[in-house]
């Protein structure tokens, strides 16, 4: 392969290295907690392996034949106490410590990767799913987390212990550890085997059980359908052919993971046999003493372990690299388009607003809008209509700059709404939307959302001002009710009019509105028109107009079709014209 | 305890199979450092060659090997034991899952359902491996181990004796201790979720009223609680190693000091000791074993707790049927009343309609259209009163019969991740002309037909690939397909724009003349044209006749007339 051929396998390696370049930046910002961690590494596990030596020595002072020198053997094992306790305190301080510092990392990156969220353009979030950021945001970071503060560590004691325990093997007898070695290959067999045989059944057992679940979900939603139809006995009978598959997957693969445990116990086991016998004879002809038996047993345990965990280490490190990945590439979006560098605030508008052939589509190549016009003066009402998906919101989204024309212009008062920075120029607008918007908070805290340092009787009066005071002052806790999960226990009415008081608090000159035809009782129907009346007083609006008596009064009615205005003019002069708006304004009375 | 017996019966001989090789397994493994022993205080001081060692080596040689084969294939035959349960637990839990009656599934709840089959059964199944796998082994370990250690020498196996109950005190109260900080997390972490989500839902706001650095502030408070409680969770758990890695060396170290003194009594041997930091060794990570075992049972038996919930849910009776009445329309609901959980939906409702007849369903949401339809297809029972078809109580057919009868749309009604044509078929086996008829009659024809696959084209999951209007049709479509006697088509025009909701009525009139029709609408214009309209107010009824009836006396009705049909426009 020539170098300028990039396979999408190396592009996918630079990226992790990329990723690993990025991590590491993070933990250089804690230096200092690194060296010490580094030390406090490299001290625990010396300690560690000091002991066998120290038992073998103690061993060989019980073995002499001329008596046991005790005060030798006490010697030895408070040192070898000592060494231990000072091991374990030692990896106990460390890893406080690496749970601090990865605390510290992991909790930056959240803030940074919940921030992005804020800042990223709404395109780019109408485009990708809440499970997504969610995805990133815990597991991807859980994941991180888990490999910052124990995998790495494990790696590199891991190394330690390796080297350590090799020397420790030497020290004792050279000769035994030529007979050992038989045992190594043995060790890291097992560990091919379970990366490559056992890791890729364990994808399919997860990916098996994922088709299941995703099953069971969908059948359970669809459990009105299906018990009408009667179609209980199809349905058992396609889950248990999933069911099987499932299980059979995952049978494959404990049928292999399940001999590993057996057969890491079996080198070790293997390791003891060889050692003993061939100890033994050593010790026949006096070539290792039973305490440099004993010592290279302990080591030969040690030795293994780590080798035996590497593929797994290995592996928790890829996915955490894989995680760091994603979580980078989010971070690295491109945010919303950063204001004009002359931008400035825009102060006290008057409202006329322009459009100026305008040209926009979501993806370049399909047009939304073709080339729309209009002009709107000072509290003057724009009336937006026309079949859903035909485009009604793009006006709305662009006058809000979460998108720009691809060209053409708007103007607010006169000037290009870029050259206003986005906030003032947001701030100009008040908006009421299809989708009633509550977080969880109480109620209080969500219609003060609407202004900052709003007082209790500012909320108080906007709340009243919305039609929907006296229905919140019923309440037994009143403003200070908590809304949960999105506003649950509330009426789709009583969330619009949640939503008009929240816009009621802003002193913009400016609305949008989407009329919601939402099904609610002609009681509620009738506070939600008069509030939203209240709300377009002596303002510029543009409405996603349902109702014909704000279509009725509007100053200019725009009816969107496939994407582009098909019709303008006000009402009486679009029914002459008895084209598609009057076909709409007909139908229903056929 | 009667359904572990179900569900093991058949399997019995296998578990004892498996049982034994295991116990086989694991007590070659506790001979190892008794021969060793043996061999460096017995063997090797007297021998003159090496062929004794060769054989005492010989002989290990083949425990290890009995070892590795008793536990491999014990694991196997664990793992054969486990999958067979699982799947028929898991069936089970499914067939009786969808065939639970509606009053049941709100009790549990759709989601929760989902959990114990996917979570639960997962779970069922992980522990049902492992409590055979090291079940088994690890007692044996301990038990095994401790008389090994005493018939060698009583005193050193004091020592080890007294270190076994610490650790698993410890090993306990940290696991249990784990659950406690690890459910935490969990909550913290579920804020955390919450206010990503609600975020993500509400960028447009966000962005509008320049809150941004607002909640970025906000997510810091619930982030760094995220932050503490991992790190509580962490450094709590974190000592575990340490702990146990300090106890092991300790008591070893502790064997030795007692080793010497025994050796000077002479009561002991230093291939002995040897042997017995083998045996810490082994015990002590038994001992670690059982804590995951621990875990696992807890969380394995929960799960089965909540699995044995759902399988052991009695099957409702329900109350003595009414006698059959000849005189009654073909559909008729006499004095219902009905109450979900106590909050009553529908309240005193009397109407008939007859065969053939079009009967138009209206109200806001919350007055009860759509319990209208659940009471007649019987998911749910009416509490008082009768609903007859054909005059005779719903309760006196057979469940498969009275379904037989009808084709229905529900609000927000589901489609499968699979072709157009097998969601209409909806495993129903329908003839292929039946099929294209009613996509034909639906008005899915246009749509279906510019697709390069036609009705072979696949839906993703929840069908999100078409619009709301297309999903709509083929719903139609599967409702219109059987040619039932009753069509029922609750909220099923609002996805469709004015004109294909005339046409699709226009269809049904005329080809669908003898099936009684019931349309649930938001719309006041999809209804206007049926036969009777039912109007609904908070679970009572405020007017039944024509429209031409309801016009003049139904204030309700008027109202409704005046609000959409004077005061709404063009828009769906």
């Amino acid at each position: 392969m020539t170098e300028k051929k990039i396979s999408p396998e190396a592009t996918k390696k630079q990226n992790r290295r990329a990723a690993a370049a990025r991590l590491t930046g993070y933990f250089l910002k804690y230096k200092w907690s690194v060296i010490i961690a580094f030390v406090l590494m490299v001290g625990s596990n010396l300690f560690a392996l000091i002991g066998p030596w120290l038992s073998g020595e103690a061993i060989d002072a019980i073995a002499k034949t001329d008596g046991i020198d005790f005060a030798l053997v006490i010697r030895l094992c408070v040192l070898m106490g000592l060494f231990y306790i000072g091991s374990s305190a030692l990896s106990y301080l460390l890893s406080v410590l690496m749970i601090r510092l990865s605390r510290n990392i992991v909790r930056s990156m959240r803030q940074d990767l919940f921030e992005k969220i804020l800042v990223l353009p709404v395109g780019y979030l109408d485009r990708i799913q809440a499970g997504d950021l969610i995805n990133r945001i815990s597991y991807d970071i859980d994941t991180i987390n888990a490999s910052l503060s124990n995998d790495l560590l494990q790696a590199a004691t891991g190394v330690i212990t390796v080297i350590g325990a090799f020397i420790g093997m030497v020290a004792a007898s050279p000769i035994l550890l030529g007979v050992f070695a038989i045992t190594i290959p043995l060790s890291v067999l097992i560990t091919i085997k379970r990366s490559k045989t056992v890791r890729p059944l364990f994808r399919q057992r997860s990916a098996k059980l994922a088709q299941l679940n995703g099953f069971s979900e969908e059948m359970l939603t669809g459990l009105h359908t299906i018990r009408a139809y009667g179609r209980e006995e199809q349905m058992i009978e396609k889950f248990q052919e999933k069911n099987t598959a499932a299980v059979e997957a995952y049978y494959t693969a404990d049928y292999y993971a399940s001999m590993i445990g057996p057969s890491v116990n079996f080198v070790n086991n293997l390791g003891t046999v060889l050692i003993s016998t061939a100890g033994c004879l050593l010790f026949l002809v006096g070539k290792i003493s039973p305490g440099g038996i004993n010592s290279f047993l302990l080591y030969s345990r040690k030795f293994s372990g780590p080798i035996n965990e590497f593929a797994n280490i290995m592996s928790e490190i890829q996915s955490a690299m894989a995680a760091a990945e994603r979580v980078f590439r989010l971070l690295d979006e491109e945010p919303e388009i950063k204001d004009w560098e002359n931008a400035k605030d825009l102060e006290n508008p008057l409202g006329e607003v322009e459009f100026d052939h305008v040209r926009f589509g979501y993806d370049k190549d399909v047009v939304v809008i073709g080339d729309l016009s209009f002009n709107a003066q000072p509290g003057q009402t724009v009336a937006i209509v026309g079949p859903t998906g035909a485009g009604k919101t793009t006006i709305v989204n662009l006058l809000m700059r979460f998108y720009d024309p691809q060209s053409g212009v708007i103007r607010l008062d006169g000037k290009d709404i870029r050259e206003y920075t986005r906030k003032s120029l947001r701030a100009a607008f008040t908006m009421v939307l299809q989708d009633t918007w509550l977080f969880e908070g109480t109620i209080f805290e969500n219609i003060a959302y609407g202004r900052e340092g709003a007082t209790e009787e500012d909320v108080r009066k906007a709340a009243h001002a919305a039609n929907v005071g006296d229905f919140i002052e019923s309440l037994p806790e009143g403003y200070q009710t908590k809304i949960t999960d999105g506003g649950s226990g509330l009426s789709k009415g009583q969330k619009q009019l949640f939503t008009i008081a929240r816009a009621m608090l802003s002193e913009a000159h400016l609305l949008i509105l989407d009329e919601a035809t939402s099904n609610v009782d002609t009681r509620t129907e009738l506070l939600i028109r008069d509030a939203m009346a209240k709300l377009m007083q002596g303002k510029t609006c543009f409405v996603i107009a349902h109702r014909l008596s704000t279509i009725r009064n509007a100053d200019l009615i725009l009816v969107v079709k496939d994407g582009d205005i098909a019709e303008r003019g006000r009402h009486e002069e679009l029914l002459e014209k008895n084209g598609f708006y009057s076909e709409l304004y007909r139908a229903q009375f056929e | 305890m009667s359904r572990v017996a179900y569900y093991t019966k058949g399997m019995k001989k296998k578990i004892t199979f498996g049982v034994l090789l295991k116990t086989i397994g694991s007590l070659a493994e506790l001979f190892l450092p008794l021969v060793m022993a043996y061999m460096i205080d017995t063997v090797a001081p007297k021998s003159e060659s090496a062929w004794p060692l060769v054989f005492w080596g010989g002989i290990m040689l083949m425990c290890a090997v009995a070892a590795w084969l008793g536990n491999v294939i014990a694991n196997r035959v664990a793992s054969k034991v486990a999958r067979d349960i699982t799947e028929k637990v898991r069936t089970d839990l499914f067939s009786k899952t969808l065939y639970l009656s509606s009053r049941q599934t709100d009790e549990v709840t759709v989601p929760s359902l989902v959990s114990r089959l996917s979570s639960d059964t997962y779970n069922l199944h992980n522990m049902l491996g492992m409590v055979q796998r090291m079940g088994i082994r690890a007692p044996i370990l301990i038990i095994g181990g401790v008389i090994m250690t005493f018939t060698v020498d009583p005193i050193l196996a004091l020592v080890l004796l007294a270190v076994v109950p610490i650790l698993t005190v410890i090993v306990i109260i940290l696991s249990k201790r784990g659950i406690v900080l690890y459910t935490a997390l969990q909550r913290a972490s579920d804020v955390m979720v919450r206010k990503v989500r609600d975020d993500y839902s509400g960028t447009r706001v966000i962005k509008a009223l320049s809150k941004t650095e607002y909640e970025g502030r906000s997510f810091q408070n619930i982030n760094d609680n995220v932050a503490a409680c991992e790190t509580k969770a962490g450094i709590t758990m974190g000592i575990t190693n340490p702990l146990v890695n300090m106890l092991l060396n300790l008591g070893m170290t502790a064997v030795i000091l007692v080793g010497a003194y025994r050796v000077a009594a002479g009561a002991a041997k230093v291939g002995q000791i040897i042997a017995f930091t083998s045996y810490f060794t082994i015990i002590l990570n038994a001992v670690i074993a059982i804590s995951r075992i621990f875990v696992n049972i807890s969380k394995g038996s929960a799960s089965a707790k909540r699995i044995g919930e759902i399988l052991s849910m009695p099957e409702e009776t329900c109350k003595e049927a009414f006698l059959d009445r000849n005189d009654a329309e073909f559909i008729s609901f006499e004095n219902v009343s009905f109450g979900y959980n106590g909050a009553p939906a529908l309240q005193n409702i009397s109407f008939g309609i007859n065969k053939g007849e079009t009967l138009g369903v209206l109200g806001a949401t919350g007055s009860g259209k759509s319990t209208i339809v659940s009471l007649l297809m019987r998911f749910y029972d009416a509490d008082e009163g009768v609903v007859r078809i054909g005059g005779k109580d719903v309760r006196t057919y057979e469940k498969e019969q009275l379904r037989e009868k009808f084709g229905v749309v529900f609000q927000n009604d589901f489609l499968m991740a699979a072709s157009i044509r097998e969601n209409i078929d909806f495993e129903r086996g329908l003839r292929d002309d039946d099929i294209d008829n009613a996509i034909r009659f639906a008005k899915a024809d246009g749509f279906i037909n510019s697709l390069e696959e036609g009705k072979e084209s696949l839906l993703t999951v929840q069908g999100t690939n078409f619009s709301g209007g297309q999903k709509q049709r083929m719903l139609i479509a599967r409702a219109l397909a059987a040619k039932p006697e009753i069509l029922i088509l609750d909220d099923s025009s609002s996805a469709l724009d004015y004109k294909t909701d005339a046409q699709l009525r226009k269809a049904l009139l005329a080809n669908f003349k003898d099936t009684t029709v019931i349309m649930i609408a938001q719309r006041i214009s999809s209804v206007r044209f049926a036969d009777k309209i039912l109007v609904l107010d908070k679970g009572r009824i405020v007017g039944f006749g024509s429209d031409e009836e309801l016009m003049k006396t139904c204030e309700t009705y008027k109202e409704i007339y005046r609000s959409q049909v004077e005061e709404g426009i063009a828009n769906d």
